[in-house]
């Protein structure tokens, strides 16, 4: 399996007043053909603007600097032009985004809107665009889409408008499918519609999708694997059931113990106190005023990426051969 | 329906802005008598009451006046005994012309303008703009038309000092009237532009390849110009019906001079007449605005209030 997408030891910046804020500080995963990666973190991981970095969002941006690389089919997206830039987007690269409510533009009809992309990337005739825009909004579960094509975006419901947002997306099968929370803002039972449909999509056409979000529900029920991100880096990353069942990492265990249950009836555990200001980045483990097995070490050096096994990997002193194998132990018990 | 609906509404405004307009005019100390420098004698004086009906209790002069402007007679000017309408319809001409180019200028320079600002926010070409902005509302037009004159006209030769006539007489009282409302439209795009642009359907836009000239040309401009159509009603609705300085500075015959001049005379029937000229001409465009919006922005529906 070769990977699709390689992020490697991603950096971003953005300068504000009196200096700069590093929202991503070395992120670094992949995603292979046809698999949904989760990237899962809580609010300011930095999830979202890894995202937007991989479509080149944030480079030729004034006051954003980017450090590492991000190979998308062997090619470095933060390298390329804006021409460059332009023709992934869209045509190999599709964005589904998080607000149904606020990413349609409200004075332009859904089909030009799903047709601008098609138009942008294919060679084909005004009569083929307009077929395949309603195909597509026929396949994203849009019933009577003639008369949807020429509707405006006040006229449909949130579900019914991510819906559109998907098809936008997949006008030009693209190879991987980015969805920055593509449920949170939805009712619950639509979000389970968009979630099987993005699957469908996923299995019909092979896309690959990088799924973020914060709810990890939705990343059991959807993914094959999965990077935890906290405060801009990747702390955990393995296969969901290396995730979901031996979990390394406490911040993991925290994430775990705070999703509700329906078999157990006590309080959630929620992970004490916030994360850093990444202003004035901790030196070492970004978790540790958080953690309840801080080490020395721990304040110190950041904690060195560990193989457990194959894919999954993870960022904590707590697998160091020095460190006490005991609370690894302990900490699965918790979860 | 709207339209009958809408078409009632316009009527009864217009009825309040002349019964306003009646009433406070005849609330002004003095007469149109009374301002002539040589007094004029007492039977004399009386004969002109009569015949301008000054001498009739004003609820009646009131009524004979609506009875008149209800056959479309605005009556004649006291001062000049010339027929109001006539004076409207050979004035008009000269300040619509000035009007319409100055407008479509003020618009595509003030787009343009405010456009660029917005796309280098923050930038040089932002200052830039903001500053000639800035210097184009602070600069009042009686200050600048005299500029002109001086300089294009008399020292350079450029172009006729003032009057009318040719086309080339048109350009530098247009130049004068274009300054500030294309400053006002320029920070009017800006600040919507800006907004705009910060809106996720931008990103959407982005995300699907588009260019950045694509994003801005195809669904920023529209959706930013939305607010700035409100402005620009009121403003087409003042810049025909002509506009004092600058017609009195270029000698322009346009009707500008007579929404002053009839006020210092007390000459009735023309306040009355340019009063309800102006109003007339501002409802109609308000209401061709509303319909606009219509086009521009989907999610505004024209209805009954029943629906």
């Amino acid at each position: 399996m070769s990977a699709l997408l390689e992020v490697n030891n991603l950096e971003v910046f953005f300068s504000v007043y009196g200096g700069s804020v590093q929202a991503v500080r070395g992120a670094a995963f992949h995603v292979n053909k046809g698999e949904t990666l989760a990237l899962v973190g809580e609010s300011g991981s930095g999830k979202s603007v890894t995202a937007q970095s991989i479509i080149g969002a944030m480079s030729h941006k004034r006051g954003t600097k980017l450090n590492g690389s991000i190979l998308f089919k062997g090619k470095d997206v933060l390298k390329m032009k804006k021409r460059q830039l332009y023709e992934i987007r869209g045509s190999e690269i599709g964005f589904v985004f998080q607000d149904p409510m606020t990413s349609l533009n409200p004075t332009m009809t859904i089909g030009k809107q799903i047709e601008e992309g098609v138009t942008l990337h294919q060679q084909l005739s005004k009569k083929e665009v307009k077929k395949t825009a309603i195909e597509l909004i026929r396949l994203v579960g849009i019933p009577d889409a003639e008369q949807r094509y020429h509707q405006y975006p006040h006229e449909f419901s949130g579900g019914m408008r991510q819906r559109v947002i998907i098809a936008i997306a997949l006008a030009c099968k693209p190879e991987l499918i980015i969805a920055d929370e593509p449920t949170t803002a939805l009712d619950v039972t639509i979000q389970a519609q968009i979630l099987d449909l993005l699957r469908d999509i996923q299995t019909k056409n092979s896309t690959a999708i990088l799924l973020i979000t914060h709810d990890l529900g939705v990343v059991a029920e959807s993914a094959q694997r999965v990077a935890v991100m906290y405060a801009g880096m990747i702390v955990e990353t393995g296969t969901v059931e290396e995730i979901f069942d031996s979990p390394k990492h406490p911040y993991t265990w925290g994430l775990l113990n705070s999703v509700p249950r329906l078999e157990r009836n006590e309080r959630l555990t929620p992970i004490e106190g916030s994360p850093p200001d990444l202003f004035e980045p901790p030196r070492g483990c970004p978790f540790v005023e958080r953690c309840k097995y801080a080490m020395e070490v721990c304040v110190q050096h950041l904690p060195p990426s560990t193989a457990i096994s194959g894919d999954h990997r993870v960022l904590c002193w707590l697998l160091d051969e020095r460190a006490n194998r005991d609370i690894g132990e302990r900490g699965e018990q918790i979860v | 329906m709207y339209f009958t609906r809408r078409v009632f509404s316009m009527l009864v405004t217009l009825w309040i802005i002349v019964t306003l307009t009646f009433l406070i005019m005849h609330s002004i100390p003095g007469d149109p008598f009374s301002t002539d420098a040589k007094a004029l004698p007492e039977d004399v004086l009386e004969n002109m009451r009569e015949k301008y009906n000054l001498d009739k209790p004003l609820p009646l002069q009131y009524v004979l006046y609506i009875k008149n402007l209800l056959l479309l007679d605005f009556g004649p000017s006291i001062q000049s005994n010339r027929d109001v309408n006539t004076m409207i319809a050979t004035g008009f001409g000269a300040s619509a012309i000035l009007g319409l180019q100055s407008l479509v200028l003020s618009i595509i320079l003030g787009i343009g303008l405010g456009g660029l600002a917005a796309l280098y926010h923050h930038r040089f070409l932002d200052f830039l703009s903001m500053l000639i902005a800035i210097i184009g509302i602070s600069v009042p037009s009686f200050i600048l038309a005299p500029l002109l004159i001086k300089y294009a006209a008399v020292e350079w030769g450029l172009l006729p000092v003032a009057s009318w006539g040719t086309w080339q007489h048109t350009i530098l009282p247009t130049i004068a009237l274009t300054v500030g409302p294309v400053a006002i439209i320029a920070r009017f795009v800006r600040a919507s532009m800006i907004e705009v642009l910060n809106q996720n359907y931008i990103r959407t836009a982005e995300a699907k390849g588009l260019s950045d000239f694509q994003v801005v040309l195809r669904h920023g401009l529209r959706n930013g110009l939305i607010p700035v159509i409100t402005f620009i009603g009121p403003l087409f609705a003042s810049l025909i019906t002509g506009t004092f300085v600058i017609e009195k500075i270029f000698a322009i015959p346009g009707i500008g001079k007579y929404f002053v001049d009839s006020i210092f005379n007390r000459d009735y029937p023309v306040i009355l007449g340019t009063t309800i000229f102006y109003s007339i001409i501002l409802i109609i465009t308000l209401f061709l605005i509303d319909l606009s919006y219509r086009f521009i922005d989907p999610r505004i529906k024209l209805s009954s209030r029943e629906d």
